[in-house]
């Protein structure tokens, strides 16, 4: 797939998302310019992005000369300016509406006039974020799956304003980065989220009227469904906070009663049951391995 | 563990040449009923008899309160419409649903290579109570033009791992399957998550599979 890209800006670089999201770019052959607020967070993701693409090395997937010339493709900074040659830039920022219009404003005022905005939001409205940008039609949603640089989906959804010109070459470049888009409208949790947050809530809704455990519950979605992962497994993975969060983020707009938090889910927070990172969530955990529920 | 199958009809949990309705033993000398397609006998002599479940409740079969229904179990394979059952067994227990008659009808399951989940007596068990309002939503944003049905089940594939995707998964089993599985849930819970969405009830209206 040709595009006209050929440097690509990354805000919030040294994050989680961001981080992946550059190397998802510098790997296909962009120069990329990571942003971030602040330099130690920066210098950390550079050991990270290095032992990533050592790894690809040893695992023979790239030659140590072709791993030398990606990494040259990187530049880091704390300065917004450096990413006034860019012709895309995606935000992985904070999920703060406010900071992500801000963003927008000051990257309208550093770049060219035809720059393409992305944003890597998961609960925010592309719309809303783009009416912080003097041209929304140049805005457009680009849902990367965690982790970026191992998943090869990407949620595209066109703002209201988003033109047509912008979104298709938003939509290639993600193809000449070897990701496989698809396009949803711009709504709440686009397509991932807006069936997996509320499935989520239906299974610890489920635990809480008593119709089965944890475990039986797995296990019914893995044997009968074939799934890898059952929903409550899923949860503790991604943390029980953040299910709140994305309860909390949804709710609210489209006022469906599966998006709603469950009572159960919030006291296990309360209870600082966050998951796999706190050592136990709907399963208890003893480094990686699961004890069972 | 013995057991002695009564059938009337076909059973979506094993359908005709399925190899666990040729195990099937002499009524006297099961240790275990399973009854499908059919009212169950009360038979405390059983460690447990079991009822195939599709859509109803075991306590449409038993009186839940009932001393003569502690062996009494209800079941159900799981299967996604027409497509081939599952290994997947939901077996469901009533308050009064003695352990022994529990761990009966676990292991005649499992003797045959199934796997066992044992779920409480409500509407749906654990899968339809979960899948139904999911593949709803799906095929809500579908006509809400939300994104193309491929896109839907792409995301889902790609972003979650899953071996398909919401729309080729329901429509595969059937529509109107799942109509009727959907409505029967919306009947009972009365919420607007089980309610059938325009393509199944047009299904089910048209004859559709
Ligand atoms: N983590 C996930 O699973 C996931 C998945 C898909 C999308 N997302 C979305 O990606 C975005 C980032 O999430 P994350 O989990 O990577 O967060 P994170 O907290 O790991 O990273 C955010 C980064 O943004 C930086 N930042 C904050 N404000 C900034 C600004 N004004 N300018 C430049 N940098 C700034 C922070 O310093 C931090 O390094 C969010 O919009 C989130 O919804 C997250």
């Amino acid at each position: 797939m040709s595009t006209a890209i050929k440097t690509v800006g990354v805000c919030g670089a040294a994050g989680t998302m961001g981080a992946g999201i550059a190397i998802v770019a510098a790997r296909s052959g962009f120069n990329v310019v990571c942003y971030d607020t602040a330099e130690a967070p920066l210098a950390k993701t550079v050991k990270q992005t290095e032992g990533f693409f050592q790894k690809s090395v040893e695992r023979g997937k790239m030659t140590e000369a072709d791993r030398d010339a990606v990494l040259a493709r990187f530049e880091r900074t704390t300065d917004i300016v450096r990413l006034a040659a860019c012709d895309l830039v995606i935000e992985a920022v904070f999920e703060n509406l406010e900071v992500k219009r801000n963003l927008l404003a000051q990257l309208a005022a550093v770049c060219r006039p035809d720059t393409i905005f992305g944003s890597n939001t998961s609960t925010l409205s592309i719309t809303e974020i783009a009416s912080g940008c003097p041209h929304p039609e140049r805005v457009v949603g680009m849902h990367f799956c965690l982790p970026a640089q191992l998943m090869k989906l990407v949620e595209m959804s066109p703002g209201i304003l988003t033109s047509d010109a912008v979104f298709k070459a938003a939509w290639d470049w993600t193809l000449a980065c070897g990701q496989i888009p698809v396009q949803t409208q711009d709504k709440p949790g686009f397509i991932l989220n807006a069936l997996l947050v509320p499935f989520n809530n239906d299974a610890i809704r489920a635990i809480e009227a008593g119709v089965a455990d944890a475990k039986g519950i797995d296990t019914a979605i893995k044997v009968g469904l074939g799934y890898k992962m059952g929903p409550l497994e899923l949860i503790d993975l991604i943390g029980l906070d953040t299910q709140v969060r994305l309860c909390e983020a949804f709710y609210p707009i489209t006022l469906d009663p599966r998006a709603a938090c469950p009572p159960l889910l919030r006291r296990m927070v309360a209870a600082g049951l966050l998951g796999r990172k706190s050592g136990r969530g709907f399963y208890t955990y003893d480094g990686n391995a699961m004890f069972g529920a | 563990m013995r057991y002695a199958i009564q059938k009337k009809g076909d059973s979506r949990s094993f359908p005709p040449g399925d190899i666990f309705l040729a195990g099937t033993v002499a009524a006297d000398d099961a240790d275990v009923a399973l009854y499908l397609g059919l009212p169950p006998v009360a038979d405390l002599r059983k460690k447990a008899v079991l009822v195939e479940l599709t859509t109803e409740c075991l306590a449409e079969h038993v009186d839940e309160a009932d001393a003569a229904s502690t062996n009494v179990l209800g079941f159900a394979r799981y299967r996604n419409g027409e497509d081939a059952p599952s290994k997947l067994v939901e077996l469901v227990r009533l308050p009064v649903t003695e352990a022994a008659a529990v761990d009966a009808a676990k292991a005649v399951f499992e003797a045959a290579g199934f796997t066992v989940v044992v779920c409480a007596d409500q509407p749906g068990r654990i899968l339809d109570r979960l899948l139904r309002p999911k593949y709803n939503a799906a095929l809500r944003f579908l006509d809400e033009g939300l994104a193309t049905a491929q896109d839907m089940d792409t995301t889902c594939k790609l972003g979650l791992g899953y071996p398909d995707g919401p729309i080729e998964r329901v429509t595969r089993g059937g529509l109107r399957h799942h109509h009727d599985v959907t409505r029967a849930l919306f009947e009972t819970y009365g919420t607007a998550a089980y309610a059938p969405p325009r393509l199944a009830v047009a299904a089910a209206k048209r004859g559709a599979r």
